[in-house]
C-alpha cells in the first residue's frame, strides 16, 4: 500500500458513515413521506365519524368502512384460531418430540423443509390453493370461513418458526428436572414448556397477524366482494343457550369484504373522491399494523427480560 | 381399572399423536398447492397447447381471438423485479455496511426494526402511494412516463424488499467472526477496506441469498403491480409503458366473475404454476447458498 492510498483510505472511513447514514435516512424519509401522504389525502374522511359506521356506497361522500372492519375482525379471528390450532402443536412436535431417526425422522425432515419453503411461497399462490380446494372442491364458497383458513395458512410458517425459537430458548435443565420427578413428556410440555414459551409464541402470533391483516391478493383470488352493504348475521339469540348453531354457520358461510379489499376497490376507481376514502382506510390499516408491530417488539423485549436462564 | 401411571402414559402417547398429526398436516398444504396447480393446469393445456403457451408472444385471453403466450407476463414480472433490484441492491449494501461496520449499537437498535417494518406495511397501501404519489412525481422528471408504468412500482418494491437486501446482508456480515476483522485492522486496513475486501467476500453467500429472496418477493408481489403497473400484457423492456405481471393477471381475472372451469379460470392456474416454479427455483438457490454459510467457519 503506498502513501497516497493510505490517505484516501483513512478519509474513506470518515466519509463512508456519512453516506451510509444518508442511505438509512433515505429509507426513513420514504416511510415518513408515505405516512404523511396518506394522512393528508385521507384526513377529511379520517375525522368524519360516519366514515367508520357507514357501508360502502356509490357516492364517495357517503361511503364508509363498516363492513370492511367488521369483515377484517371476523376473518382475522378465524385465521388466528386455525393457525394456532396447527402451528403451536407442530412447533412443539418439531422441537420437543422429534426423534430424528428412521422413517419418522425422514418425515420430520420433510415437515421442517416444507415449513421453510411455505414461508417463501408468494401469497397469491395461497389464494389459488384456497380457490381450487376450499371454494370449489370443498364447496365452502366465497365465505368468511374460507378467508380465515386462507390467511391461517399464510400465518402458519411464522407461528411455527416463532414457537420453535421460543421453545429452544428454554434450557435443558428444566426438562431434566421435570423428568427426574416423574413427569411424562406431556406433563413437561404442559407445565413448563408451554408457559415459558408463551411470550415468544404470542410475539410470533402478533407479527403473523400484522402481515395477514393487510394481505389482499389471496382474498381477491378467492372472491372477496368489494361491495357489501350488510353485516354477517349475529350468532347470538335471545333464548337459551343464547348461541344458535345455525346462525353461527350462516355467519361462517356469509360473503365478506375486508379493509384491504375495500381500499383496492377505491384506489381502482377513476373518481378522485373515492381516493380520499382509500387513503383514509389505508391510514387506518397502517396504524393497525404499526400498533401490532410495536406490541410485538414490546413483548419481545419483555420476554427477554423475564426469563434469563 | 387403570393405574395413575398407566393413564398418564396413555395420555402421553395420545398427545404425541396429536402433535405429530399437526406437523404432518402442514405437508398437505404443499401437496394441496401442487395438486391444484397441476390439476387445473392440465385441463388448461388440453385446450391450449404447451407450445403455444411457451412460444406465442401475445397474451390476449379476453379478446375475441384468444392467444395464450405467457412471455408478456413473464417479461413484465421480471422487468419490475429487475428495477426493484437495481434500487435495492446498492441501497441495501450501503446500509448493511454502515450498520454492521460503523453504526453504534443504539443506531442499530433503532434502524433494524424500521427496515424490517418496510415489509410489514400492507402492500395495498404501497399500491396507493405508488399510483398517486410516486408516479406523478416521476412524471415530472421522466418524459413520456405513462400513468401506469413499471418504473414506479419497481422503485417502491425496491424499498419494500430492503428487509432482505439490507437487513439479511447485515445479518450475514455480522456473522463473520470478529477475529478476521481484527487481523485486517492489524495489517493497517481501514474499516471500509476491511468491509469491502474481507467481510463482504466472507459473507457473500448469505448476502446473495438475501438478494435472491428479495427478488423472489418482488416477483410474487401482487397488489403494488396490480394497482400501479397497469393491466396491459405488453412484451416490452421500456419501464415507462404499462405492463402486466403474472400476479397482476391472476388478480384481474379473479376480480371478474369467472365461471368455474372456463378457459379464463383455468388460465390463472397455469400462470400460477409458472409463478410457483419460478419462486421455487429462486428459493431453492437461496436455501442452498445459506446452507453454504454454515460450512465456511
Amino acid at each position: 500500500m503506498n502513501k497516497k492510498d493510505k490517505i484516501s483510505d483513512s478519509k474513506a472511513d470518515i466519509i463512508y458513515p456519512i453516506f451510509g447514514f444518508i442511505g438509512f435516512f433515505l429509507v426513513i424519509s420514504f416511510l415518513v413521506t408515505l405516512i404523511i401522504d396518506i394522512l393528508i389525502d385521507g384526513y377529511e374522511k379520517l375525522v368524519d365519524p360516519s366514515f367508520y359506521v357507514s357501508y360502502p356506497s356509490r357516492f364517495p361522500e357517503k361511503a364508509g368502512i363498516l363492513s370492511g372492519w367488521v369483515g377484517t375482525t371476523l376473518v382475522m379471528a378465524g385465521a388466528i384460531f386455525w393457525s394456532l390450532l396447527i402451528g403451536i402443536p407442530a412447533g412443539i412436535y418439531l422441537e420437543e418430540y422429534a426423534t430424528k431417526r428412521g422413517i419418522i425422522g425422514k418425515i420430520e425432515h420433510i415437515i421442517e423443509l416444507n415449513i421453510n419453503n411455505l414461508a417463501a411461497v408468494p401469497a397469491i399462490i395461497y389464494g389459488l390453493l384456497a380457490l381450487g380446494i376450499f371454494v370449489y372442491r370443498f364447496q365452502l364458497g366465497e365465505s368468511i370461513l374460507t378467508a380465515g383458513l386462507t390467511l391461517a395458512i399464510l400465518m402458519l410458517p411464522v407461528i411455527v418458526v416463532n414457537t420453535r425459537e421460543a421453545i429452544r430458548r428454554i434450557p435443558r435443565d428444566i426438562r431434566e428436572g421435570a423428568y427426574a420427578v416423574g413427569a411424562t413428556k406431556w406433563d413437561t410440555v404442559r407445565d413448563h414448556i408451554l408457559p415459558y414459551s408463551l411470550g415468544g409464541i404470542l410475539t410470533g402470533l402478533i407479527i403473523a397477524a400484522s402481515r395477514a391483516i393487510g394481505e389482499t391478493a389471496p382474498l381477491v383470488t378467492i372472491g372477496a366482494l368489494t361491495f357489501i352493504a350488510f353485516l354477517p348475521p349475529s350468532p347470538f339469540v335471545s333464548e337459551f343457550p343464547f348461541l344458535s348453531p345455525e346462525k353461527a354457520w350462516e355467519l361462517f358461510m356469509s360473503p365478506f369484504t375486508v379493509l384491504p379489499i375495500q381500499i383496492f376497490n377505491w384506489v381502482s376507481r377513476p373518481q378522485a373522491a373515492f381516493q380520499i376514502n382509500a387513503a383514509a382506510a389505508g391510514f387506518v390499516l397502517l396504524i393497525l399494523t404499526v400498533l401490532m408491530n410495536a406490541l410485538a417488539y414490546y413483548f419481545r423485549q419483555k420476554v427477554r427480560r423475564k426469563y434469563i436462564w | 381399572m387403570l393405574t395413575f401411571i398407566t393413564r398418564k402414559k396413555i395420555l402421553d402417547r395420545f398427545m404425541l399423536a396429536v402433535f405429530f398429526t399437526a406437523g404432518f398436516i402442514t405437508i398437505f398444504i404443499t401437496v394441496g398447492i401442487v395438486y391444484v396447480l397441476l390439476a387445473d393446469s392440465i385441463k388448461f393445456f388440453q385446450e391450449v397447447s404447451i407450445k403455444e403457451f411457451l412460444t406465442e408472444k401475445e397474451w390476449t385471453p379476453v379478446f375475441a381471438t384468444k392467444k395464450f403466450g405467457i412471455w408478456p407476463l413473464i417479461s413484465g414480472t421480471f422487468l419490475i423485479a429487475a428495477i426493484a433490484m437495481v434500487v435495492s441492491i446498492p441501497l441495501g449494501i450501503l446500509i448493511a455496511i454502515y450498520l454492521s461496520e460503523y453504526a453504534s449499537v443504539r443506531v442499530k437498535e433503532i434502524a433494524k426494526p424500521i427496515i424490517e417494518f418496510m415489509e410489514a406495511i400492507p402492500t395495498v397501501v404501497y399500491g396507493y402511494f405508488t399510483l398517486l404519489f410516486v408516479t406523478p412525481i416521476l412524471q415530472s422528471i421522466v418524459p413520456d412516463l405513462e400513468a401506469f408504468n413499471s418504473l414506479a412500482p419497481g422503485i417502491v418494491l425496491g424499498f419494500m424488499i430492503l428487509p432482505y437486501t439490507a437487513s439479511m446482508a447485515e445479518d450475514s456480515m455480522k456473522g463473520v467472526p470478529q477475529r478476521i476483522r481484527e487481523a485486517s485492522y492489524a495489517l493497517g486496513a481501514t474499516k471500509l477496506r476491511t468491509a469491502v475486501t474481507i467481510v463482504i467476500p466472507a459473507a457473500i453467500s448469505g448476502i446473495v441469498a438475501g438478494f435472491i429472496l428479495g427478488a423472489s418477493r418482488a416477483i410474487g408481489e401482487t397488489m403494488v403491480v396490480a394497482i400501479a403497473a397497469g393491466m396491459y400484457p405488453n412484451l416490452t423492456l421500456d419501464p415507462r409503458e404499462p405492463i402486466q405481471t403474472m400476479t397482476g393477471y391472476i388478480v384481474q381475472v379473479a376480480l371478474g366473475d369467472l365461471p368455474y372451469g372456463s378457459i379464463e379460470y383455468l388460465s390463472i392456474f397455469a400462470v400460477g404454476l409458472a409463478l410457483f416454479i419460478i419462486a421455487f427455483i429462486f428459493n431453492s438457490i437461496a436455501l442452498w447458498l445459506r446452507s453454504r454459510i454454515r460450512e465456511a467457519y
